[in-house]
């Protein structure tokens, strides 16, 4: 027998606007590092303006959200996909303006050579392009096995964030003149390490929804 | 977020309470003529706390409560078997005064059910009947089990009223003060609320949290919400059976039978 069927229909609509934001998010992400990579301005600027329509997906997820708590009185877990959908949007809607720092940093590069050809970078950005993929996957399918999996990818984000701290440290010791490009870089190595960080945490909101335990998948 | 060394960590969301046994149900079955409405209940109600039960209309959960304080006995042809034990006796037995189990175990109806007589003669009806004669000690009793349902500030200068010339509310205190007055220790409450406007009901939900600390209350209601408000634990019934037992917070949060998660998120009942 169904019951709710409006209901349903709404909590289907959160969860279809939440996958079109981590669509959104994780092609934010490849273009802004593309971009960095070809210094490609008129791109990155492109991706900048974008923001506004992240932004307005998560006020509609807010805006659904609220009003199904208003009229439905959800329990359960009715009410954790509520409520994870609301911290799911945060967290999109954040990788979404880290996203968008890396494409401010290629605006502010304008004119610059790079100082060198980008490696660690890329590598960095692809390995937390697959684990947005992967928590929004994991999302829709709520399969906890892939969200732990997906954030066990971190560490190597994290390591490699140190390598490129390492080899900018090192650069900076050699061409001191070049320091506000290195910080630049510096900062991109930090925003997409906090990206993986936001998608470790969508990650636990999954887990949350599945099994109404709050695990610490950021360790 | 903090990081911790072992992954994954899990936090216990629902409270462990500790309390007493005050009712013990086991292996009970009921049957109207042939009709067998209620199966195998095997069930533990802490005392001084609040227990609520849920369920679809026809589940048996009216028909356990008023099995509490042998209110079955009137309708004929209600067969018993198993064990309903209230504080070390078997209410069933033989020995049992039914009046004397009425008196510890007290109910309060859907509908407010006044005497007509007046307020003070409303509270004061059970302590009468059980024999209390002396007016000083009678006031007393009246006061206190009007303060105890948080009525007395709004009747203390209308005692000689009539009940009737109460609010809907107010009546279902009045009510509450009467069960109240002959001192029982289990307070049965079916529907009390399910007639009363949203600010009365939240008077006497409020009441509720006052009172548990004194008796123990089992309340029958059609409002989920109600039941994770006020209650400790909640009981889900089904076609005559207690599917779930749990903490309300577990109950309503993390239910473990999938047919209490399809009754309390409205998808079927």
């Amino acid at each position: 027998m169904i019951q709710r069927r409006d209901f349903d229909l709404a909590l289907g609509e959160l969860s279809t606007l939440l996958e079109e934001m981590g669509r959104r998010v994780e092609r934010a992400l490849v273009e802004s590092v593309e971009s960095l990579k070809t210094q490609d301005v008129a791109r990155a600027k492109e991706i900048i303006e974008k923001d506004a329509e992240l932004n307005q997906l998560e006020n509609d997820i807010m805006d659904i959200g609220s009003k199904l708590i208003l009229t439905q009185q959800p329990v359960a877990k009715d009410l954790r996909r509520i409520l994870v959908a609301f911290r799911i949007a945060s967290d999109l809607e954040r990788m979404g303006d880290l996203s968008i720092d890396i494409a401010k940093v290629v605006v502010r590069l304008e004119g610059q050579p790079l100082i060198k050809e980008l490696v660690d970078i890329p590598r960095m950005a692809e390995i937390v392009q697959k684990m947005i993929e992967d928590s929004i996957k994991a999302y829709e399918r709520e399969d906890v096995d892939l969200a732990y999996k997906m954030a066990k990818e971190d560490d190597l984000v994290d390591q490699l964030y140190g390598q490129i701290l390492r080899d900018l440290y090192q650069y900076i010791v050699e061409n001191p003149h070049n320091a506000s490009q290195v910080m630049l870089l510096n900062f991109v190595g930090r925003y997409i390490e906090r990206i993986a960080d936001h998608a470790t945490n969508i990650g636990e909101s999954v887990v949350y929804l599945v099994t109404n335990s709050r695990p610490d998948l950021n360790s | 977020m903090s990081t911790t060394t072992e992954a994954p960590q899990v936090k216990e969301t629902t409270k462990t309470v500790d309390f007493k046994t005050i009712i013990d149900i086991k292996d009970m079955d009921l049957y109207y003529g042939t009709y067998h409405a209620l199966k195998k209940v095997n069930l533990t109600i802490p005392e001084k706390a609040v227990t609520a039960f849920i369920g679809p209309s026809g589940c048996g959960k009216s028909t356990l409560l008023r099995t509490l304080n042998r209110m079955n006995d009137m309708i004929p042809n209600t067969r018993i078997e198993g064990l309903v034990d209230i504080a070390g006796t078997d209410i069933y037995s033989n020995e049992v005064d039914v009046e004397t189990l009425r008196k510890k175990v007290g109910m309060v109806f859907q509908q407010a059910n006044p005497f007509p007589k007046s307020i003070y003669d409303n509270v004061a009806y059970g302590p009468r009947l059980h024999g209390i004669k002396n007016k000083a000690q009678l006031d007393e009793i009246v006061e206190q089990s009007l303060k105890q349902a948080a009525l007395w500030n709004e009747v203390k200068d209308f005692l000689k009223r009539s009940a009737f010339s109460l609010s809907g509310g107010q009546q279902q205190r009045l009510c509450i003060a009467r069960a109240l007055a002959v001192n029982p220790e289990i307070l049965l409450m079916d529907e009390a609320t399910s007639a009363l406007d949203p600010i009365s009901t939240l008077k006497i939900e409020e009441l509720t949290q006052e009172l548990k600390n004194k008796y123990t209350i089992v309340m029958v209601t059609h409002n989920m919400h109600q039941a994770a408000r006020i209650s400790d634990q909640t009981v889900f019934f089904l076609n005559g059976e207690v599917v779930e037992f749990d903490q309300t917070d577990k109950l309503f949060s993390n239910p473990s039978d999938k047919r209490t998660e399809d009754y309390i998120t409205g998808r079927f009942g």
